[in-house]
């Protein structure tokens, strides 16, 4: 399989808040590469730079083979964006946009008028495509946010946190666009702050943190290193590191003790409540609350870092848009 | 065959300056849609050149004393040079709302000619010009101002006019990239413009100014392009002999003015986009 997306060492700092960190990264061709990492780690400097958007300080990168630092005119010819704020035009209507966006591709206007109708009908816009965007609903912006970067039929796009702010039904929506588009062949980089939303749809993950990959894998092999689910206890705090040494032996990872809350992962499911309970029961420490859940974003910073998903001060998304004022 | 290689087949087809005329054309259309859903912008071309016209005919009208001719037919070049001018502030605004909008993300990641985002607003601006001259001349006719230099004579100063609004968009292009918001834009864009148009020509002969301010007003480049077109429409200008060379020859010191102040802000602007774009 042949290399879509290639980083190695992308370095972009803001005075003192470095962005990026030796950022390096590979996408095979007809995947979904899912960056997953909290505000300001470094996601969306990532997708700017790979987007020609941005120059990084040092480092390469290159897109279906083309250098995206010394040649973004022909890198930009082959990929599509979807950005964090939808880029479309508030006062144009729908068609208007998706017109324009085929005009500015160098699309012959009849060629244009087409796409953006095929796109419209595609993304369930026929009915809102004459209406002015500022009355769409922010899932719908969303998709004919897509529909813009798909206007050139690119084989890689780039989504640059795809549902943020979306409902869950206009996430389900999402996901379900996006997947489509994977299904016909085109390469995928997006970024997510949601475990979820990179499990459900990207091949392999990078966990990001202050601009620097920290872990990298399929969703399981994340989550074996992460170690499965969840088991939250709250237990009198006095009790709290006696029920932690009472969880750990049935444990797949460290049992992790705050205040009164005590957390085990587990690998097995349903029945590791059982087990913990009779554990517990054994050591005779009384369980307030108990429960199962799924690893968050946040507990795979806490087993890869040691330090929760927490956002740093200046997030280089707000560092990075006011700069591109200056 | 799929959409992109018909991109690449077509985009060959044709050179650098057409894509750049093509490109532009976009924008502008995009930019002109945006006017005509905009009520503000009704009134800015519409509304406000007929205020103009009429506020200073009836208010100053009697108060000023132009000798011979009637301050009307003195004044109207004058209105008609301001409001143009005022085109520059359009530019600033038009292209700060875009570069605090996501939609500058999308037009740098597009294999477009960005250089044809500013050019097309300015040739936008440059069809709201023309609209606003031809009801600021209607509204001027219906009061008593008459064009009487012939009509070769009044195209050019048409012409001249608009070629002002371009090059003075340049200048508002680039007021517009260098400040941080949407309302600074707007401030800053007209703030300028006001001693601009004041020390000038327009409204008052300059004879009547102190000294040290009427050579600030004879060398302003709005005082050379209200003369050159209140001679072109056939205002009767008396110079006097020790007047200087852009008295004595004002269509000459616009044609000047005006390729100076393009060719130093529109690369300028052109440098300012760049680096809000690559960084």
């Amino acid at each position: 399989m042949s290399i879509a997306i290639e980083a190695n060492n992308l370095v972009k700092k803001y005075g003192e808040v470095t962005a990026l960190d030796g950022l390096s990264l590979q996408v095979e061709e007809g995947t979904v590469f899912g960056l997953l990492g909290p505000n300001g780690a470094g996601k969306t400097t990532a997708v700017r730079v790979l987007t020609t958007l941005l120059t990084p300080d040092s480092g390469s990168a290159t897109v279906a083979g083309v250098d995206v630092i010394n040649d973004p005119e022909h890198a930009r010819e082959i990929m599509g964006l979807s950005g964090q704020n939808a880029s479309v035009d508030e006062n144009l209507t729908g068609i208007e946009n998706l017109v324009m966006l085929g005009r500015l591709f160098r699309l012959p206007k009849k060629e244009a008028v087409m796409k953006a109708n095929d796109l419209l009908e595609r993304f369930t816009l026929t009915d809102a495509s004459k209406r002015i965007v500022k009355t769409y609903s922010g899932g719908m912006r969303r998709r004919l946010d897509l529909a813009a970067s798909l206007i050139a039929n690119p084989n890689i796009l780039f989504l640059d946190e795809p549902t943020t702010g979306l409902d869950p039904r206009s996430r389900l929506m999402m996901w379900d666009v996006i997947q489509n588009l994977v299904n016909e062949g085109t390469t995928v980089l997006l970024t997510t702050q949601y475990l979820e939303e990179a499990d459900q749809l990207a091949n392999k993950i990078a966990v990001i943190d202050k601009g620097k990959v920290i872990a990298q894998g399929t969703a399981d092999e994340l989550k074996t290193q992460v170690g499965g689910e969840r088991i939250d206890v709250v237990v009198a705090q006095a009790q709290a590191s006696q029920a932690a040494v009472a969880l750990q032996s049935m444990a797949s990872g460290k049992v992790v003790v705050e205040g009164e809350h005590v957390q085990a992962p587990v690998s097995g499911g349903g029945v590791k409540v059982v087990e913990a309970v009779r554990a517990l029961d054994m050591a005779k420490i009384e369980i307030k609350e108990i429960q199962l859940r799924r690893p968050t974003l946040d507990d795979v910073f806490l087993s890869l870092t040691g330090h929760h998903a927490e956002e740093i001060k200046v997030e280089d998304e707000t560092v990075a848009t006011k700069k591109g004022r200056k | 065959m799929n959409s992109r290689s018909m991109t690449e087949q077509y985009a060959s087809k044709h050179g650098k300056i057409y894509w750049l005329f093509h490109d532009s054309s976009v924008i502008a259309w995009r930019n002109l849609l945006r006017f005509r859903r905009n009520p503000e912008v009704l009134f800015f071309d519409v509304v406000q050149p007929i205020i103009f016209i009429l506020l200073f005919a009836f208010v100053f009208g009697g108060a000023i004393d132009v000798g011979d001719s009637s301050y009307r037919s003195f004044l109207i070049p004058g209105i008609f040079v301001q409001t143009i001018a005022f085109a520059g502030a359009s530019a600033a605004i038009g292209l700060n709302a875009d570069m605090n909008s996501g939609i500058i993300d999308r037009f740098k990641s597009l294999p477009m000619n960005t250089t044809g985002v500013l050019l097309g607003q300015n040739l936008a601006d440059l069809v709201r010009s023309v609209i606003t001259l031809f009801i600021m001349s209607l509204t001027g006719l219906a009061i008593g101002w008459r064009i009487s230099g012939g009509f070769a004579n009044a195209v050019f100063a048409y012409l001249l006019l608009l070629a002002f609004g371009f090059s003075m968009a340049w200048i508002g292009s680039t007021i517009g990239l260098s400040v941080s918001s949407p309302q600074v834009a707007s401030t800053a864009g007209f703030a300028w413009l006001f001693p601009l148009t004041f020390l000038s020509n327009a409204f008052v002969p300059t004879e009547t100014l102190p000294t040290w301010l009427r050579f600030f007003a004879e060398w302003n480049p709005i005082t050379s392009i209200v003369a050159a077109t209140r001679y072109l429409f056939g205002y009767p200008i008396q110079i006097a002999p020790d007047a200087p060379f852009s008295l004595q020859h004002p269509i000459i010191t616009t044609i000047i003015w005006l390729v100076v102040i393009t060719a130093i802000f529109m690369p300028l602007a052109g440098k300012k986009f760049r680096k809000a774009t690559s960084r």
